[in-house]
């Protein structure tokens, strides 16, 4: 509710009609669409008379690949990637705290590098390839970070621990033998509200052994 | 977050010109770890959000010994870090990226979202000020080069027009036996918006004992970050001295102008910047 109120204010404050710089908009976007083959993301929702898209909050169909599995969503720019990945995909094991990129809950890897997926727009991830804690384990095999923080006691409540799990997947993605200082370092970005930060380390520089024996991180 | 319309241009002329079109009702997006958080809480509402990340000309860092190196808008702050041309030739600049949030914020936050963001604690603008580096801008009627210095003009705010998009950083060559060094100072090491930030510049004579130039600029304790040049000139041309380097120290606080805000008093902040100028002088100092 609050959010419609908040654009009809909007649209009451702007000098030109809405409607008219709006159709400005679509026209100018797609003129050059048809030159470069731009505007990427956007073709299908382009489509759409770009009035409609805004007034009705129109949903854009987007692919989303996902621990290697192609995902077809329907997604409003503003939608959040926690909030698919949750809600629309059911893939509950990506947790939402703070919802502000500052507890690091909602940390996936895209391409490869740990990111907030409450800091990043769903419709900016098309394309490219998104890693949840359910691409992990194989079957009911755990993966060697898994077994680490297990074997470690790294969680209480374990609220933070798929977040923590991808920092750390990230870090051993790039740096198989960090040092205790590295080990912290990326895992800067993940609160604990439990306060389970030194097995967590203990866990970490024990995964990176467990992968270093192993021959690698595939993970 | 309130509705918009999503765009996302591939070239930067397309980007400028959706972007005057909107009159003023769009907000470029680059990693969105700024702006995202202002859409959130509704402090922003744009009517459209127009993506850069789709522009290539907007990505990549290049380095020629002549000119200097270039960092376009789209770097981010873990390129910043593991760029070899910044490791070998402008190391002051990984140090501060290392400093900003945590890995998932440095992976997505971006040089261009940093210096437009334009809060006075943003931890790429003291360095970029001592490397006297310059802003390529990008508008509908070509190009404009702005030194850093004349980027920001308050608190949020650059000198960025309507239609105008930062395109590239430029930053010339170190001098001869220089050294840069950029200390922060926060509560915490990570997840810090810095309470005082300080770089500062050394380049010594062939004597290795005198100073040739310095420069000194300050983090968050000013409306914008700021060079400090009345406590550069105090420095220039002097053996470097304890005595010498505690005045152009006192001098720099006393040019800061810090708020009193949650993180630190003014009269606190103040006493920082003396303090990690004086450090910082001393450290490139002797390093050099
Ligand atoms: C948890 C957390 C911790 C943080 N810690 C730090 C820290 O320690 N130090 C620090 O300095 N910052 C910090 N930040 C702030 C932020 O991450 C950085 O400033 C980052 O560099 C912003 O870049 P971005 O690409 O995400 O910007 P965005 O959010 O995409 O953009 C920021 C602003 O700049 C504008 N903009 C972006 N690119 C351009 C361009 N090319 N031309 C014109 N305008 C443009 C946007 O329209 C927007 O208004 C932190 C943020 C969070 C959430
Ligand atoms: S929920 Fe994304 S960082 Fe907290
Ligand atoms: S285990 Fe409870 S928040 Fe970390």
């Amino acid at each position: 509710m609050k959010e419609k109120e908040g654009n009809k204010k909007g649209k009451q404050l702007s000098s030109v009609s809405r409607r008219e710089f709006i159709k400005g908009l679509g026209a100018g976007a797609l003129g050059t669409a048809a030159l470069s083959g731009g505007i990427i993301a956007l073709k299908e929702a382009e489509a759409h008379p770009a009035e409609e898209s805004l007034e009705e909050g129109i949903k854009i169909p987007l692919r989303l690949k996902i621990n290697g599995i192609r995902y077809k969503v329907e997604v409003e720019p503003r939608y959040t990637l926690v909030d698919v990945i949750r809600d629309q995909l059911q893939l509950t094991g990506t947790k939402k705290a703070c919802d502000r990129g500052e507890c690091g809950a909602c940390t996936v890897l895209l391409d490869g590098k740990p990111v907030y997926s409450c800091m990043t727009l769903a419709i900016t991830a098309a394309g490219r390839d998104i890693m949840t804690i359910e691409g992990l384990a194989s079957g009911e095999e755990l993966h060697p970070i898994q077994q680490a923080f297990l074997e470690n006691d790294a969680f209480q409540c374990g609220f933070c621990t798929s977040g923590q799990i991808m920092a750390v997947n990230g870090l051993l993605k790039q740096n198989l033998n960090p040092s205790r200082e590295e080990a912290r370092n990326a895992l800067a970005g993940n609160i604990c509200r439990c306060g389970t930060y030194t097995r967590i380390l203990e866990a970490t520089l024990d995964a990176s052994q467990r992968l270093r024996k192993g021959g690698g991180n595939r993970g | 977050m309130l509705t918009f319309s999503y765009y996302a241009p591939t070239s930067l002329n397309q980007a400028c010109r959706l972007l005057s079109e909107a009159q003023g009702q769009a907000r470029l997006l680059a990693g969105g770890t700024d702006l995202l958080i202002q859409m959130k809480r509704n402090l922003v509402k744009p009517q459209f959000l127009i993506d850069l990340k789709k522009i290539k000309r907007l990505k990549g860092i290049e380095y020629d010994p002549e000119k200097g190196l270039r960092i376009r808008a789209l770097v981010t702050h873990s390129e910043l870090l593991h760029n070899p041309w910044i490791l070998g030739y402008y190391p002051i600049l990984a140090q501060a990226a290392q400093t900003i949030g945590s890995v998932q914020i440095r992976n997505k936050g971006t040089v261009g979202g940093n210096l437009c963001h334009a809060v006075p604690s943003a931890d790429l603008a003291p360095p970029l000020l001592v490397l006297n580096a310059r802003a390529v801008v990008r508008g509908l009627k070509g190009k404009k080069f702005i030194p850093l210095e004349e980027f920001f003009c308050a608190p949020n705010q650059t000198i960025l027009k309507d239609g105008e998009i930062l395109q590239e950083i430029e930053v010339p060559r170190m001098p001869e036996r220089s050294k840069a060094i950029y200390l922060k100072h926060g509560i915490r090491r990570a997840m810090e918006i810095a309470i005082v930030g300080v770089a500062v510049l050394m380049a010594l004579k062939p004597d290795r004992r005198t100073c040739a130039e310095v420069r000194i600029a300050l983090g968050a304790v000013a409306p914008t970050p700021i060079r400090v040049v009345e406590a550069e000139n105090s420095l220039q041309g002097k053996i470097i001295a304890p005595e010498e380097i505690e005045k152009a120290a006192s001098i720099a606080a006393a040019h800061a102008q810090p708020i009193t805000d949650l993180r630190g008093s003014a009269e606190y902040r103040q006493e920082i910047v003396r303090v990690l100028t004086a450090r910082a002088i001393t450290h490139a100092a002797r390093i050099i």
